[in-house]
């Protein structure tokens, strides 16, 4: 074999570079606003020398990928990015190291945080990720079809409302959808949404005694109301559309309204990618009168792993990329409404980003209003809005949204799916010791 | 003809790759198995311990489990019968004195060179989206609806990339076979005055019967295994409707992070693997007989 | 192929053939057009075959958020590294298995082969186990072992058949002149079975080029290849088709330009035994 000193001296060469400087790998997510620190990151190279390794996965692979590498103690990742949900199941496993650094930095200024959030990603009292950005939900609608459409969107609207609305402003012959929601599968995409507008009918994933719930008219009526909505006023192949899905319809008016993420407000406004940024209004997530909105409360966050092997540069960088300096620089360089929310009370106090972003009220008060603690009309054993915080959730989650997003395709009943789920749910919950 | 010498020589020289594969079988095989028989999950430190036959009952129990087999069945098959038929119709034609085989012949290969994440990624966005993909596109012209192809077809529609993908392989290994077909057999049957139907019937058909049996058999060793087409373009679903059981094992073991009940479903996936291989052998094995 | 046609039927089946291939080649020129288009023009109903405003951005979005020329070699190392090493191992074994078959010989192929059955989500967590204790993850080096050892039956398969076809007779031949069994290795059978093992290597570093199961679970950072180069574009925000178009092209470019040009060496050898 001639031709292996070659390949070794390749091999070399292709490994060679992670000698010298000092280097951290951070995995990350493709979205918007993480694509654009990763464009700004040669700053923080140029202030502290330190190398940057990224690996920006889609979602779902990314999940896969830092589930597999904490759990086995891999030590691939120096900075993860996570949500809410992970970050309190990771943290009391003690997978993520302490993030009291942030704390004695005044720069820094901890207290800054938005409380539902720095609640969301502390474990007594200790900060275990820093938020990069985060969002609830609330409704985006198109203010021109609503005038056609001879309706004025109140700024607490109830489902009744949005039924009524979505119906109007539906014009199939010109392509367009009263309304469009998540119906792709996954615990993280239309479950997310379901389990949110699921709390504001009532319902519930589990009652006190871990039982599931979705045999109860509650789920029954969430899903019916659901589905009948997308078939007369959703678009086409709405069971394949997630989060990204929808904005690209949205962008493209196709959408009458969008009930989803507030950061969309950002991308939605932006006359760059949208064709109707200056038509969209904001209104908070619809209720039912029974006390709880459909709104959600989500921060993909910033994270060290306890198998990390340079714990000080990672938290150096999470400093960097969640500091209200890093909201400065995106001001600077790409301006003020498209710095990540969400995630700082300063930056609603501030006039230059209320101006830029006219949603920013809107999205403060979404946030504030999303109560983890404290979820549903009824009471529940669990913590978290749109998921339940326990680590069996995300392979239950998923089920149940593959059955639920069947509904959606016309390949199944609601009455089939919401047995199948019962049945899947409790299968799960007793394997892993919650029901006896 | 061998002689003691040559036989010792003969062993020696497959060993390397005889250990190196038996240490890859078996190691992973005996983790998964000692897995397979704990309580182990990846998210859940709690769980510990002896688990029996539990990881086993819970993946057989899995609501999903009988589709998945029906599905992995008609996965392979549908690929198989495809790219067979097709593979056979394109090789004929390409036989035939065509002006611009050579450029034929790259185009027609081309899918065998796109990696699966990116097939499954331009089929689901180019073509068979209901809103921009070409398909649509296509039956908004012809004034139908378009159709949503992994919502109403998810199945079908997964079958249809992966055979896109394999049809090139199928392809060549036919038209190898078919241009050894020798002229004077080719001849001696037009002589014979039979038409054409008669002569596919008789004497291509059987000449191609030897090819087919390996196309059979790669593939099948391929298309078990189907992953990626499957979790970049329906996840699964919707339902069940697309999960077969390469990604039944990957939602329990991976999704779920229930490494015990993914390594009882990886161990099924073998047991469910060699029985297909024994048929495949039956059947086919003959064929290859030197 | 000196066959009597008339011209009228070579029309026929020129214009089914041609017909035929662009239908099978269709996904892969939309997939090249749209990349040229913007994102606007990707989806605009009806749409454009060719792109009206001819553009280059989407390439240079794509360069700027993954590093194409790192994943790019990381998968020549890897393919072609595998490859090379799977027939350092494989050549000896199949040259035994041809030239000194023993009843068990078939079983051991049929062995072999049945190991690939094997589903590699079942295995995944032990492998991932083991390449951690070992300091494997993420490394261009392990990547290659697991490609390696993935691909190491087929590759016997596929030299086996060639092999056999070499005639016993030449070799007989040679060991009467006295041939050591070095040289009737390499003045013998090299010789013969070169155009099989060029086709075994294009063969195997078009699998091991394609296989996105291991190189995406396996890579963080440092050793991800084009497979894990493209997973970052499915179904990022907002408008993405022209830019997933592509990552896409830049992802199958060096291996579709690779089967292009060495068509006849694969097409060759590419028989498997299908053919006696």
């Amino acid at each position: 074999m001639k031709l292996t000193p070659l390949f070794v001296g390749a091999l070399t060469l292709a490994l060679a570079g992670t000698a010298s400087a000092q280097t951290i790998t951070i995995a990350t997510v493709n979205n918007g606003d993480m694509i654009r620190m990763q464009g700004l990151s040669d700053r923080f190279t140029e202030e502290t020398g330190i190398e940057l390794n990224w690996v920006v996965l889609e979602e779902n692979t990314l999940r896969q990928n830092v589930t597999t590498d904490i759990a086995t103690n891999g030590g691939q990742y120096d900075v993860m990015t996570i949500g809410t949900y992970e970050v309190p199941i990771w943290a009391r496993q003690e997978w993520l190291v302490p993030l009291d650094a942030l704390g004695d930095d005044p720069e820094y200024d901890v207290d800054d945080l938005l409380p539902p959030i720095r609640d969301g990603l502390s474990v007594d009292g200790t900060l275990y990720a820093a938020p990069f950005y985060g969002e609830s939900s609330f409704i985006m609608y198109r203010t021109d079809l609503m005038e056609s459409a001879g309706l004025e969107m109140p700024e607490a609207p109830t489902w009744d409302f949005i039924a009524e609305a979505a119906r109007a402003m539906t014009d199939r012959d010109n392509d367009i959808n009263g309304i469009c929601l998540r119906g792709k599968a996954g615990w993280g995409e239309n479950m997310a949404f379901l389990t949110a507008m699921s709390n504001s009918f009532g319902a519930r994933w589990f009652d006190e005694n871990w039982q599931p719930q979705f045999d109860q008219p509650e789920w029954k009526e969430t899903l019916d109301f659901y589905i009948s909505l997308m078939n007369d006023a959703g678009p086409s192949g709405a069971s394949s559309n997630g989060f990204n899905e929808n904005l690209t319809l949205f962008q493209q008016g196709k959408c009458g309204m969008w009930i989803d993420a507030t950061v969309a407000a950002s991308f939605v406004t932006n006359p760059d990618d949208s064709t109707v940024a200056d038509q969209v209004g904001f209104a908070l997530a619809p209720d039912n009168g029974l006390g709880k909105r459909a709104n959600w409360l989500w921060a993909w966050s910033l994270a060290i792993p306890t198998g990390s092997q340079q714990h000080e540069a990672a938290a150096q960088f999470i400093n960097w990329a969640t500091s209200k300096a890093y909201l400065e620089l995106v001001a600077a360089e790409e301006g003020w409404a498209n710095v990540p929310p969400g995630t700082r009370t300063s930056l609603y106090e501030n006039p230059e980003y209320q101006d830029a972003a006219p949603f920013a009220q809107m999205t403060l008060d979404s946030i504030n209003a999303a109560d983890p603690n404290n979820p549903t009309v009824d009471p529940v054993p669990y913590v978290g809005v749109q998921f339940v915080a326990i680590p069996e959730f995300q392979g239950i989650g998923t089920n149940v949204g593959q059955l639920f997003s069947a509904v959606l395709a016309g390949q199944m009943s609601v009455d089939d799916a919401l047995a199948q789920a019962q049945a899947a749910t409790l299968r799960d919950m007793t394997r892993a010791g919650y029901v006896k | 003809m061998a002689t003691r010498q040559t036989r010792a020589l003969a062993r020696t020289m497959m060993a390397p790759a005889v250990i190196v594969l038996l240490i890859w079988m078996a190691v992973p095989l005996a983790m998964t198995l000692w897995f397979s028989f704990q309580n182990y999950s990846l998210i859940n430190p709690m769980m510990t311990g002896f688990a029996g036959w539990a990881n086993y009952t819970y993946v057989i129990g899995d609501p999903s489990f009988t589709q998945a087999l029906v599905n992995t069945l008609l996965l392979v098959g549908g690929v198989l019968v495809i790219t067979i038929v097709g593979g056979t119709f394109i090789a004929l034609l390409l036989d035939q004195p065509v002006w611009g085989q050579g450029i034929l012949r790259i185009l027609v290969i081309s899918p065998f060179f796109v990696m699966p994440p990116v097939a499954a990624l331009i089929w689901k966005n180019g073509f068979m989206h209901p809103g921009y993909g070409m398909l649509g596109h296509l039956a908004r012209w012809l004034g139908l609806p378009p159709v949503d192809w992994f919502a109403q077809y998810p199945l079908f529609s997964i079958i249809i990339i992966v055979a896109w993908q394999w049809l090139p392989f199928a392809t060549l290994i036919l038209l190898t076979a078919l241009q050894s077909l020798s002229e004077e057999q080719r001849e001696a049957a037009e002589m014979d005055g039979a038409n054409a139907a008669n002569r596919f019937r008789y004497i291509i058909l059987p000449h191609l019967a030897r090819a087919i049996t390996i196309v059979i058999l790669i593939q099948t060793i391929f298309l078990l295994g189907i992953f990626a087409e499957i979790r970049v373009t329906t996840g699964g679903g919707p339902g069940y409707a697309s999960t077969n059981i390469a990604y039944l094992v990957f939602r329990t073991g991976i999704l779920s992070n229930d490494i015990g009940a993914g390594s009882a479903g990886g161990v099924v996936a073998v047991i469910i693997a060699n029985i297909v291989a024994i048929f495949l052998m039956r059947a086919v094995g003959r064929n290859l007989d030197a | 192929m000196a066959r009597n046609v008339s011209t009228q039927s070579r029309i026929g089946f020129t214009i089914g053939a041609w017909l035929v291939a662009l239908l099978i080649f269709a996904p892969i020129l939309w997939t090249a057009l749209t990349a040229f288009k913007t994102e606007a023009e990707a989806i605009a109903s009806p749409p454009t075959f060719l792109p009206r405003t001819f553009t280059l951005d989407n390439f240079e979005a794509v360069q700027d958020r993954s590093d194409y020329i790192k994943h790019a070699i990381n998968s020549i190392i890897v393919s072609v590294g595998s490859t090379l090493i799977g027939l350092a191992i494989a050549i000896p074994a199949a040259w035994s298995m041809a030239f000194a078959p023993s009843k068990r010989t078939k079983d051991i192929l049929m062995w072999m082969l049945s190991t690939k059955m094997m589903p590699a989500v079942g295995v995944l967590i032990p492998i991932y186990l083991i390449f951690r204790d070992l300091r494997l993850l993420d490394t261009v080096h392990g990547l290659t072992v697991i490609m390696t050892l993935i691909n190491l039956p087929i590759i016997v398969w596929m030299l086996y058949t060639y092999f056999k076809e070499i005639p016993v007779d030449i070799l007989e031949a040679a060991r009467m002149d006295g041939a050591e069994l070095w040289n009737e290795i390499v003045y013998v059978l090299v010789p013969m079975a070169v155009p099989g093992i060029a086709s075994t290597l294009l063969l195997n570093v078009i699998l091991a080029w394609n296989e996105a199961f291991w190189t995406i679970t396996l890579t963080s950072g440092r050793a991800g290849t084009l497979t894990a180069f493209i997973s970052s574009f499915s179904s990022p925000q907002g408008l993405f088709l022209a830019k997933l178009s592509a990552a896409s092209l830049l992802a199958i470019a060096p291996i579709l330009l690779l089967g292009w040009f060495s068509q006849r060496q694969l097409v060759r050898g590419l028989t498997f035994g299908a053919v006696k």
